[in-house]
């Protein structure tokens, strides 16, 4: 077994190396000239040129990528081309809102989808569980601009209960930051619920299938806690699963939210940099984010290797 | 057989570290700077932009050129009437006309506490005129600039430059400001790193988050003329602690936040949304800038149709204003028809030529003209841009026209930055070139022959589309020697009949930007460029 | 061996609901999937039928029509270029059904050739893989919104583009059923018996795949209708000019707060559309799944 969890561990390192090369293949193949944007719309022709050729761009592109790796290896992102800020501390001051929105979404995920599972799993083939799964497939029906549009018009524009746009920093105030962010990250919930609680049900349901909790049953054991105690506790590996990728998958959905509530999130910090073609800050984004991805995946894979005794290498 | 193990929770407990530290950590930031702003009067700007290149000469872009206005100054200015006046520095001219003595005024200082001095400017003018479209004419006339002490510059000139002052005034991209001599010893296509300048706000750079959010404090140190503030020129008087421009992507969202009191001022409204402000007591609707912004429609003299001159025109003749301005603005308070490339209502502004546009185009009369042309049908390529709102809307509307009168079209949809590389191509339209984009000109650096952008007209070296008009650039010498007001006129209008005759471009209409200001806010100068000296913010 | 039960799961949608009404392992069709079948039926036939239903011609501008409320003349008012939205929202029905149809195809049939490749050959396998969770990681979105930028904005480089980020998860699925059959008795005689590799592909083992195929491909066609939708929001779309219920959305969301119907309309069907699809493909995973159907049963 350790020899898996070493191997697995070790399959990060190609899988990464090959996002980055796929990543700087695609944005360098894209039209698009970062010089002509930083010089402005009414410059000239010779203007640009003489940028292109200071910062860098006329190098070969094999050149560009063995220096980007090379800083890669060194833990350093590059140097945005836009701002000519360092895209670490780019990442790292844009970072925070995204995560904690984040957070923020998945706690309020999980606390409004494992009941709602766990009632669809209970009551299973009656209309309550019918009722759940459908508003479940609605949620992640329907763009989450959409959502997030008919939120800020019933509960800012119209009610005024909330502010239309922005963040504050819960350091600042956690109230402050829940007024902010609670819009946001309930457009998230919308599609984030919809998987959690189908998730939930589906493990449940496998889960209440096995013999020992027809044992319990048999017991005598009451039917809520074989529920929560015996379903719910076994069903929570397949179901923390779900929380984990979909956090990666909420690091895109952001793009969108971010940009409707004009949040300063990596989201909009990635868009941004697609728009003006600031290569760096695209390239550091897009592997921080599969980074993320890949090594959540890695924590899922393992810990079901420690833990579960019905999978063996 | 329970299985107890919870491998999410390592998940969880990475973020629930880094969370608590940055709470912590923040937290005591918190402590200290709260009660440094509780009294302050900060204004929070939506501009038309988010700002994220700090180095005014670089870039051309107009946030940052706004940018530039905060934080540095220039030697002299325009005032409100269009007069140069001093600003940091007087002026004498000599007899001959060819040497110009700039004397600094008493107690500039830079944000760092250092003296403003002769070679600080110097060293700037130097970088400008290595940079700037205009100045690059000035230097070709320019024998010498020295600093003959600690705060007289000498320029000296091999031939008289009638424009000097106009020239060194000017105020959009980009003007000549002034920063320490270190930081002008950038190269002048390399960005600056460091932004330190002697103007009447500093930058606070802990808080400049790219695109996002900059946050300027009072310069204290700042020491304005005593003149009253007048167009870019007079006294500078700061009257508020802080301004924090922070851009929204979405006009929605500044609506809204305007009404709810979360900002102070959108610069660049969208003029759609503006019935919803109607019922808001709290706020005021108004055109800052009365010079506003120039649509056209420039097309590629490199490749067919529009390498010949009579395809050209049937093109033109095809377009009318009221389309482009009424698809774009929709509501015409805030936009007019004009067919000076000049600008209507300024100085120099004529409007020989564009009859057909200004009357809505004549389909009719284009189907002749481009049969005559002998059209053969070749696809005429137009570049739209999918990401920047209205302007978006315009290549639709020309596109649309131009089939109208029987051009075979082909609008090809793609982000402004595509937009912005690609038009820089002198390939083929199908091989990644193109024949029409448009876009648009500020009145105020479009407003003379001097500084407006698209004239330039010597082929490849010319701007984008590659006119080459010798007759143009005759004129446009001539300009630069005529001395009087007069002079400046007949050229103007010369250059005015010969651009619509040779179709350099086409003014598709002119429009402002339609300021929402929250009443709290007073005293803000109708310039141009917004400036943020003078407004008052009422409690 | 890489575990896939994350991803796989994350993204397809557990069965569950089509079985409303409906006995399991009965022929009987549930009330839900029966209505959400006619809803995608009626769509599909008024959006191909726009030539004849739609009022105006969807590209006709009209400065003096802009943002109009509802009329006789234009039945759901007019966008902000004077156009009949209700022309457009069934024109761009076409489109958006299109290149969710068009993306469900390709994915499959490349993941289908790649995933058999993969689960043959245990040369490939190791590198298809790396690549596949390459792709993967990446987040879709963004993979979309860089290639779209490569190829320019058309309906086909946004099905190409969609088509990137959905390809992993097809190939993972068909490498999983190829390894699994592969142990069967009955394709071990097979290779042992020297059947050609194409035959034993073909007659043993698309039959296993096809029916988690199909699921899959509902899924994606669900998906990739929604990720053109963000995809114009972003600015990354196809042209005004070829109206897709997306781009409409696209179009108008920045008038929201004075015609929440350019938004309301088009949003309304793309989410009835994608929630009918999503619907069928929960009752096509239940009945063409044995494992499923034993597991709920």
């Amino acid at each position: 077994m350790l020899a898996y969890i070493i191997k697995r561990t070790l399959a990060v390192i190609p899988v990464m190396a090959i996002v980055a090369l796929i990543v700087f293949l695609i944005l360098r193949l894209t039209p698009g000239d970062p010089a002509a944007i930083i010089a402005g719309d009414s410059a000239t022709p010779e203007q640009i040129a003489s940028m292109r050729e200071a910062m860098g761009l006329n190098e070969p592109i094999y050149l560009q990528f063995l220096h980007w790796i090379g800083q890669l290896l060194q833990g350093d992102l590059g140097t945005s081309l836009l701002s000519g800020t360092s895209v670490n501390a780019l990442i790292a001051s844009r970072i925070w809102p995204t995560l904690y929105i984040a957070l923020l979404t998945i706690v309020m995920s999980v606390l409004i989808a494992v009941p709602l599972g766990t009632i669809a799993a209970w009551r299973h083939g009656r209309l309550s569980d019918h009722i759940v799964m459908i508003i479940s497939v609605a949620g992640f029906s329907v763009p989450a601009f959409v959502v997030g549009y008919i939120f800020i018009k019933i509960f800012a524009a119209d009610l005024r209960w909330l502010p239309v746009q922005g963040y504050k920093d819960p350091a600042l105030g956690f109230g402050e930051f829940l007024r902010h962010a609670i819009l946001p990250a309930l457009t998230l919930t919308t599609a984030y619920v919809a998987l959690t609680a189908r998730m939930t049900r589906a493990s449940l349901l496998n889960v209440l299938g096995e013999d020992y909790i027809r044992t319990a049953h048999a017991k005598g054991v009451s039917e809520p806690r074989v529920l929560l105690q015996h379903g719910l506790r076994n069903a929570a590996v397949p179901i923390l699963t779900v929380v984990g990728t979909g956090f990666a998958m909420l690091l895109s959905g952001v793009v969108v939210v971010e940009s409707v509530f004009n949040i300063p999130g990596i989201g909009r910090l990635t868009i941004d940099a697609v728009m003006a073609r600031d290569y760096p800050v695209i390239q550091g984004m897009i592997l921080l984010t599969s980074g993320i991805y890949v090594l959540v995946n890695l924590a899922i894979d393992l810990a079901y290797t420690l833990f579960d005794p019905r999978i063996r290498y | 057989m329970g299985i107890h193990f919870k491998p999410g929770l390592r998940v969880q407990r990475l973020f629930a570290g880094q969370s608590t530290m940055r709470l912590v950590a923040a937290g005591m930031m918190v402590l200290t700077a709260g009660v440094a702003h509780a009294q302050e009067k900060t204004v929070t700007a939506v501009m038309h932009s988010g700002l994220r290149m700090l180095d005014p000469i670089v870039s051309t872009a107009h946030i940052t050129r706004d940018h530039g206005y905060m934080v540095y100054d220039t030697l002299v200015a325009f005032d409100g009437d269009g007069v140069v006046q001093p600003q940091m520095a007087s002026w004498e001219k000599s007899e001959d006309n060819l040497t110009y003595t700039f004397k600094l005024r008493d107690g500039l200082l830079f944000h760092d506490g250092a003296k403003v001095t002769a070679a600080d400017a110097v060293a700037s003018l130097e970088r400008w005129g290595a940079r700037d479209g205009a100045a690059k004419f000035l230097m070709a006339a320019t024998d010498s600039i020295k600093a003959t002490d600690e705060t007289t510059i000498t320029w000296k000139l091999k031939e008289p430059f009638p424009l000097l002052l106009d020239v060194l005034a000017k105020q959009s991209s980009v003007p000549a400001f002034i920063m320490p001599a270190r930081v002008a010893a950038t190269p002048a296509d390399t960005a600056i790193t460091e932004y330190v300048g002697s103007g009447p706000f500093e930058m606070v750079e802990s808080d400049f988050q790219p695109g996002v959010k900059i946050v300027y404090k009072r310069f204290e140190d700042y020491k304005p003329r005593e003149e009253a503030a007048s167009g870019m020129a007079g006294g500078k008087v700061v009257n508020v602690d802080r301004v924090e421009w922070v851009s929204m992507p979405d006009p929605q969202t500044a609506i809204n936040a305007i009404m709810t009191g979360e900002i102070d001022l959108i610069e660049n409204a969208q003029i759609d949304l503006l019935p919803v402000l109607e019922a808001s007591p709290d706020v005021t609707v108004e055109i800052r800038d009365k010079l506003g912004y120039q649509g056209f429609a420039r097309m590629n003299f490199k490749h067919p149709p529009f390498d010949n001159v009579e395809i050209r025109r049937a093109a033109m003749t095809a377009l009318g204003q009221e389309q482009v301005m009424a698809t774009m603005i929709g509501n015409p308070d805030y936009y007019w028809l004009c067919g000076a490339i000049f600008g209507c209502d300024t100085p120099l502004g004529d409007e020989t030529g564009s009859e057909t546009l200004q009357a809505g185009g004549d389909k009719a009369k284009a189907r002749e003209m481009l049969e005559a042309a002998g059209y053969d049908n070749t696809p005429v390529v137009i570049m739209q841009p999918t990401d920047i709102g209205a302007m978006g809307t315009v290549p639709v509307v020309v596109a649309s026209e131009l089939r109208d009168a029987g051009f075979n079209v082909d609008l090809q949809p793609m982000d402004w930055q595509t937009l912005v590389s690609r038009r820089a191509s002198m390939n083929k339209p199908s091989e990644g070139g193109w024949n029409i984009f448009t876009s648009f000109a500020s009145g105020v650096e479009a407003n003379t022959p001097l500084v407006h952008p698209i004239l330039p007209s010597t082929g490849d070296t010319g701007w984008f589309g590659w006119a080459n008009d010798p007759e143009l650039e005759a004129l446009r010498a001539d300009y630069l020697k005529a001395t009087t007001p007069e002079q400046q006129k007949e050229i103007a209008h010369k250059i005015q009949a010969r651009v619509m005759d040779n179709v350099i471009f086409v003014p598709l209409g002119n429009y402002a930007f339609v300021q929402v200001r929250s009443n709290k806010l007073t005293d803000m100068l109708p310039t141009p460029v917004p400036v943020f000296w003078n407004i008052k913010l009422a409690d | 061996m890489t575990r896939t039960l994350g991803e796989t799961d994350a993204v397809a949608p557990q069965p569950g609901v089509s079985r409303f009404l409906s006995l399991p392992g009965s022929t009987r069709i549930g009330i839900l999937p029966a209505i959400a079948a006619i809803v995608l039926l009626v769509i599909l036939a008024v959006t191909i039928c726009a030539p004849l239903l739609a009022p105006h011609d969807p590209l006709a501008l009209s400065p003096t029509n802009r943002l109009k409320p509802p009329s006789a003349d234009f039945p759901l008012g007019t966008d902000a270029f004077g156009r009949d939205l209700l022309s457009r929202i069934l024109y761009g029905g076409q489109v958006s059904l299109f290149i969710g149809l068009g993306t469900a195809v390709v994915s499959v049939a490349a993941g289908l050739i790649i995933g058999l490749v993969a689960g043959f050959f245990r040369l490939a396998d190791a590198i298809i893989m790396r690549v596949m969770d390459a792709f993967m990681a990446i987040p879709a979105v963004l993979l979309a919104v860089a290639l779209v930028a490569v190829h320019g904005a058309s309906v086909v480089s946004v099905i190409i583009a969609i088509t990137f980020s959905e390809i992993p998860r097809v190939v993972r699925l068909v490498r999983s059923v190829v390894l699994s059959a592969r142990e069967e008795p009955y394709v071990e005689a097979a290779i042992s018996l020297g059947t050609r590799m194409p035959t034993i592909l073909w007659r043993h083992l698309m039959p296993n795949t096809l029916a988690p195929l199909i699921v899959q491909a509902t899924y994606i066609c669900a998906s990739a209708i929604l990720i053109e939708a963000i995809l114009s929001f972003l600015g990354l779309g196809i042209g005004t000019e070829t109206p897709s219920w997306g781009n409409i959305m696209a179009d108008g969301r920045t008038y929201f707060l004075v015609k929440p119907s350019l938004i309301f309309w088009p949003g309304l069907l793309l989410s009835l559309c994608v929630l009918s699809i999503n619907i069928l493909g929960d009752t096509a995973r239940d009945r063409l799944d044995p494992r499923m159907r034993k597991r709920e049963g």
